[in-house]
């Protein structure tokens, strides 16, 4: 460990650090605009220079490895006259349009400006003038501004690993770019517009809608996967202005997925904002709180519990699901489920349906195995993991499924589930790179899951871990890739069906067959609602989606910005999202809402605070008292025996855009899908 | 333009260039590649020959567009058939490359960066090309011509455009960068 | 003055035959095989002892240069890789080298693998010098042929590949790091440093960079002695060097002389004096367009080497000599240098991606006479704000001439702005 000495404080660092680093350590800033900690070094900005003792030329604080010794000024003369010069120069060629640049109020340039610059401009000649670029949808161009920085080059080759940005020309013509107008299609492409230190890339749909110093910020979770990102909620009024990342080094560290940014659009549009009732006109009619419950109570009255079911959707949190289950075990109904796309699978212990090896934990591995899954749809912040290993330490990643470009190489071992058993014979090419493999993964995606055969490749992928030391005394190395934010939660609570009990197939079919005669859906969309057509249906939610379509009564609920709710990602983390901004109309939080139908049919749920609530999780699973951690989970043998079904995998994700209540409601992921994906017609 | 394609001369040859480097390394070819498929295309480098270059060498098509763009002798439109690279560095500036421009502005009606309307010649000013004991230099396609004055490079004009052969090398007879013997003696005197 | 018979490049106007059977009548790939038989820390040694410096422009010590090269592991690939990318405004040396000396050239590539542990050589020639290319690659094509390259080059027991890669027009690829990007198939950028290609160069792997010229004199060097080397030239300033003349000399040419001649016996013998006469002297660029040019009365008696040189706040830099008779149009002339390194600069780093557009539009409205004498003040306050802030010496070689330019013509320029005035 190096001991410098940074403007007189002596400090000790580890010596891999660069001098800009250790004077973070000391707490020194040191203002800088092309570097970024998640992105290679380019030492091209100039703005980092600082004096070091005995080297005639300032030297890029950003690049030079500490040594022992090293005595570093950052506020010396030489130091203060580079800066100045630094600022001017970017300054001669950059338009002062801070009072219309999306970026004023949070512009490195004019910060560090106003901190280290110089008064005026010397400059009296005329600027240079850029043509903007068309970047897609979601990335607003002004390149005037740009300031030549190239992180957003550096995110698109490093992080997202297929590089789509390049600066093309030399010296004073160089220009960022796509390949000839080519738009950009990354999943991750909005951490661009964070990563751009100036406004020569924001955000489109955000385009003159406000200004940072108006928005009130709120921290929060991302449901539309299941990776829990860490967001900000930026409102202003009720108004959800935009989403942007909050670093979480264990989860999404600096970057969220286009999806998670971009579909905020969709929670003004088509929402549920006061109770419908479905009229003898066959036509849904708005209602009071009240009749809405009157209409349940009465059609409930002469129902036995087992003709009446609940499904839960993926969006839910888990307040709302230990409510409803407790209420539907009230009712005497053993038909629950959170798995509405019909999966068998779940019902295991707590290692059978997680990401065991934590997303950070992705990049100690040296060996993964994909099945069945596309991650960079699924979860592009965990394929954004993989990427990173990758990138560092040249993981070697198989796959068996479809292919889909991942931003790294991956050997491609055919479609073919039939491989699983081979590979536990040991009778595949690949099962040698499994043997010398010291921390292997394997992910095992939804696309293989959510099969009749399900269950059976969960064994089948058990015993392979198990054969090729995957699961070790502190690795494990089995996982899952959930999709759905709701789905851990769902499973931690037994949101599945009991003794007797239907799974979400059986209620379905059971609905069709009228033996099912109430079904509850409690934000459940992604199901053959045709199947309720004959049912009544009671749609609890925040969209009139799919599922509102075929409801008796509607009880308008809350979007993830609207309400405190617990989610548990992927892993196994429990994580909580804060109401950003007040619900739409009537609508009410979720639990609350089965709480007073719970009273309404004389059934009184035994809680009415948000602090008996959580008791009543922590409850029903001690876990829910550890918010933020992930509880050890221990090996043990799931899955069934049977034979594996030959049919080829195919992905659970279809449409990155558009994979839910809120997205499918959302115009700027409406141009995604018809300008990135380059379908015709957005299927909404 | 179709899809681009090496000729089979060529194909040969870039197989022969891809051994000059090793086989996980194919990028280093990407100069030597571009500028045989300018040749072959007549003196410029189109989309369709840098994405298939790019591909063959497994180089992210951002990245060839990148190269393609920062090198100057990379043309990505047509040239003429003559390209006039006529160098303007202060060593051929001292020694009367502005009247050069002056010719091929009086004789061929076009300024720098300019085509003329037969397609014959595209005008280049161009930075320090390396003959500086030679000056003023011009450079055409691929031959330098040297030690020029308006005369005689108005001749050398004149003769491509009449499709005759022209003589690369000093104007004036020198050998190499040799002093220029006549001068020498006469100072002697 | 250099005697003729100490001439290195015998064949440096191609009055000979530039092939192998020429270049080894002039004694070129003669007994090879002893020399390097003599082992690599021999040839480091002599070399070192010749007080041989890089005829690149920045004049380090070769020897020493050679011996940075970490220790070889047995498994890393090592590479040497020569800069012929010569582009530097007024330096046309390494061109003649290349197409009428190439052997020398080669021969010296092998020498210099021997010592630094290379099996692979690439020379880097510039785009433009497409028939010096054509020479150069017949030639290596030759000694491949005659068994000088290849497996057991030369006999030596040492194989050694050698190739030649063309650029493609970009004068920063003769930075040493720009050209190691660019060899490697990107656009040619500077690399930070460190680490230095020694230990990261070419593939990541430890590589040494070397000037035309500088490894073409390698063999001569050593089949005539260190002493004999370091006895030519001033002290620190050992051996023969090439110039060359350009501008507004009588007669402009390449000349081999001894380091350290006076410029003005260098002029006036090889260039057949100034145009005009020595008093129609205006100014000198003694070192290629990256140095500051010196007035009359310091060419007056200024020595052609490194020390002398950077006394009068000038330097040896390529040994390009632009001179500039009293007809020149001074500010016009660097203003046009200016352009030049605009131009040139790659666009990496702030201050010359900036600052060298700037300071090309100063100085052409200077030389119209356009503005205050406060932007002769502007206008050198700018290049020390490039200057010793960039990833690379480009900025450096920017801001110099204009610095130059302002320490010494200082009144023409306010000349100009009053004159503008009056009018």
């Amino acid at each position: 460990m190096p001991k410098l000495v940074i403007d007189d404080k002596e400090i000790e660092v580890p010596d891999d650090m660069t001098v800009l680093q250790a004077a973070a350590e000391a707490g020194i800033e040191i203002p800088v605009f092309c570097y970024h900690p998640k992105l290679s070094i380019a030492g091209n900005c100039r703005m980092c220079l600082v004096e070091v003792k005995n080297t005639p030329k300032p030297v890029a604080s950003c690049a030079m490895p500490v040594c022992e010794g090293m005595v570093v000024h950052t506020n010396s003369a030489m130091v203060k006259k580079a800066r100045k010069g630094v600022l001017e120069f970017l300054l001669i060629n950059h338009p002062l349009d801070c009072p219309i640049c999306d970026q004023g109020g949070e512009c490195d340039l004019q910060d560090i400006t106003m901190a280290y610059g110089r008064s005026s401009s010397r400059f009296d000649l005329n600027k240079r003038a850029v043509p903007d670029k068309e970047f897609g949808p979601l990335i607003e161009t002004a390149m005037n501004r740009c300031i030549q920085c190239t992180r957003c080059v550096r995110f698109s080759s490093e992080i997202v690993g297929i590089p789509e940005l390049g600066a093309m020309g030399r010296g004073e013509d160089m220009e960022i770019g796509t390949y000839v107008q080519k738009t950009v299609t990354s999943e991750l492409s909005g951490n661009m517009i964070d990563i751009c230190p100036v406004g020569a890339l924001t955000s489109k749909p955000y385009s003159f809608k406000g200004r940072s110093w108006e928005l009130a910020h709120t921290p929060s979770i991302d449901v539309f996967d299941a990776v829990g990102s860490a967001i900000r909620v930026d409102t202003r009024g009720r108004e959800v202005m935009r989403i942007l990342p909050r670093q979480n080094d264990e989860i999404n560290e600096t970057w969220i997925s286009d999806k998670t940014r971009f579909a905020y659009d969709g929670l003004k549009y088509q929402r549920l904002d006061q109770p419908y009732a479905r009229r003898e006109d066959g036509l849904l009619h708005p209602v009071g709180w009240n009749e809405a419950f009157s209409l349940i109570a009465d059609r409930l009255q002469h129902v036995p519990g087992d003709h009446i079911a609940a499904l839960a959707g993926d969006m839910v949190d888990a307040e709302a699901m230990v409510a409803l289950k407790d209420l539907m075990t009230s009712l005497g109904s053993p038909h629950v489920d959170c798995r509405q796309e019909g999966s068998s699978v779940g019902m295991g212990p707590r290692c059978s349906y997680l990401f065991n090896t934590t997303i950070a934990g992705i990049e100690q591995a040296d060996f993964c195995l994909l099945i069945g899954t596309n991650p960079r749809w699924e979860a592009p912040l965990i394929n954004a993991r993989i990427r990173k290993n990758y990138l560092f330490n040249n993981l070697p990643v198989a796959s068996i499924g479809p292919t889909y470009p991942l931003g790294y190489p991956v050997s491609d071992l055919g479609n073919d589930p039939l491989i699983l058993e081979k590979i536990l014979k040991g009778k595949h090419p690949i099962c040698s790179a499994l043997k010398t493999a010291k921390k292997p993964i394997l992910i095992l995606g939804q696309g293989a899951l959510r099969r009749d055969d399900g269950d059976v490749i969960l064994r089948l992928t058990q015993e392979i871990a198990d054969k090729y030391g995957f699961v070790q005394k502190v690795w494990n190395g089995f996982n899952v890739l959930q999709i759905a934010a709701s789905r851990v939660a769902g499973l931690d609570l037994s949101f599945v069906p009991g003794a007797k009990g239907y799974g979400a197939q059986k209620i379905l079919e059971g609905a069709k067959k009228k033996k099912i005669e109430v079904v509850y859906l409690l934000a459940a969309d992604e199901i053959d609602v045709r199947l309720l057509e004959s049912a009544f249906v009671i749609y609890q939610g925040h969209h009139g989606d799919r599922g509102a379509t075929v409801a008796d009564v509607i009880l308008p609920g809350c979007a993830y910005t609207e309400k405190e709710g617990t989610y548990v990602n992927t892993e196994g983390r429990v994580q909580k999202t804060l109401k950003a901004t007040p619900p739409p109309g009537e609508a009410k939080e979720d639990w609350k809402i089965i709480k007073a139908l719970s009273d309404k049919l004389g059934l009184s749920l035994p809680y009415a605070t948000p602090k008996e609530i959580q008791a009543r999780l922590v409850e029903v699973n001690p876990l829910f008292d550890e918010v933020d951690r992930i509880q050890p989970s221990f090996w043990k043998p799931f899955g069934r025996e049977g034979d594996v079904n030959p049919i080829p995998f195919e992905f659970a994700i279809q449409n990155f855009y558009m994979t839910d209540s809120i997205s499918r409601h959302s115009r700027t992921m409406a141009k995604c899908v018809q300008q990135i994906l380059g379908w015709e017609k957005a299927h909404v | 333009m179709t899809a681009f394609k090496f000729s089979k001369e060529n194909a040969e040859r870039v197989k022969e260039i891809l051994t000059h480097y090793p086989p996980d390394r194919k990028a280093s070819a990407i100069l030597p590649l571009f500028e045989l498929a300018q040749r072959q295309c007549g003196g410029w480098l189109p989309k369709e020959a840098i994405e298939a270059i790019t591909e063959m060498l497994e180089v992210s098509l951002i990245r060839g567009y990148e190269v393609a763009t920062f090198y100057t002798m990379f043309n990505l439109k047509p040239m003429g058939k003559y390209h006039l690279q006529v160098c303007g560095t202060t060593p051929c500036m001292l020694r009367g490359s502005e009247d050069l421009k002056g010719v091929c502005k009086r004789h061929l009606g076009i300024e720098n960066k300019e085509t003329t309307k037969d397609g014959l010649f595209t005008l280049t000013e161009v930075e320090c090309i390396g003959a500086c004991a030679n000056a003023p230099v011009v450079q055409i396609n691929d031959d330098y011509f040297e030690d020029l004055d308006e005369k005689s490079f108005l001749k050398i004009l004149e003769d491509l455009k009449a499709d005759r052969k022209v003589k690369p090398g000093s104007a004036i007879g020198r050998q190499g960068s040799a002093p220029e013997k006549r001068r020498a003696h006469a100072k002697g005197k | 003055m250099l005697k003729v018979s100490d001439r290195i490049f015998t064949n440096l106007y191609g009055t000979h035959d530039w092939r192998l059977k020429g270049a080894e009548a002039r004694g070129d790939w003669d007994k090879t095989k002893t020399l390097i038989s003599k082992g690599k820390d021999w040839i480091i040694q002599e070399i070192t002892a010749s007080g041989l410096r890089g005829r690149g422009g920045a004049g380090f010590p070769t020897g020493r240069k050679w011996g940075f090269m970490p220790p070889d592991d047995g498994k890393t690939p090592r590479y040497l890789v020569i800069n012929a990318d010569e582009s530097e405004p007024g330096t046309c040396k390494d061109r003649d080298i290349l197409r009428f000396e190439p052997h020398k050239l080669i021969e010296g590539a092998l020498i210099a693998a021997v010592a630094i542990g290379a099996h692979v050589g690439y020379i880097y020639i510039r785009g433009e010098f497409y028939a010096e290319a054509n020479h150069l690659e017949e030639a290596i094509v030759e000694a491949y042929k005659a068994g000088l390259l290849g497996k057991n080059a030369a006999k030596s027991g040492w194989d050694f590949d050698l190739y030649v890669h063309r650029g493609a027009g970009a004068y920063i690829c003769g930075e040493e790091t720009a050209l190691l990007e660019s060899l490697e198939g990107r656009k040619g950028m500077p690399r930070l440093k460190p680490p230095f290609p020694a230990i990261v160069g070419l593939y990541g792997c430890p590589t040494i960079v070397n000037n035309v010229e500088t490894l073409a004199v390698v063999p001569t060097i050593l089949r005539r002695g260190a002493s004999w080397f370091g006895g030519i030239g001033t002290p620190n300033n050992a051996g023969t060097k090439i110039y060359c003349l350009s501008g507004h000399v009588n007669t402009p040419c390449n000349v081999e002389e001894a380091m350290g001649i006076p410029l003005k016996e260098l002029i006036e013998k090889y260039g057949g004096g100034v145009r005009g006469g020595w008093d129609n002297l205006l100014a000198v660029i003694p070192g290629g367009s990256s140095v500051p040019l010196i007035p009359k009365d310091v060419c007056e008696k200024v020595l052609m080497d490194f020390t002398s040189l950077a006394e009068v706040k000038s330097g040896l830099g390529t040994g390009g000599v632009i001179v500039m008779d009293k007809s020149t149009d001074i500010v016009r002339a660097i203003a046009r240098l200016s352009k030049f390194y605009m131009h040139e600069s790659c666009g990496q780093c702030t201050p010359c991606r900036e600052g060298t557009g700037w300071l090309w539009r100063m100085l052409i409205r200077l030389a119209d006479g356009i503005g205050s004498p406060k932007d002769i003040d502007v206008l050198e306050e700018v290049t020390y704000e490039i200057e010793g802030h960039t990833i690379c010496a480009l900025g450096d070689a920017a801001a110099w001439p204009v610095q130059g330019l302002i320490r010494h013509f200082r009144p023409e320029l306010e000349r100009r702005l009053k004159m503008n005035h009056v009018a």
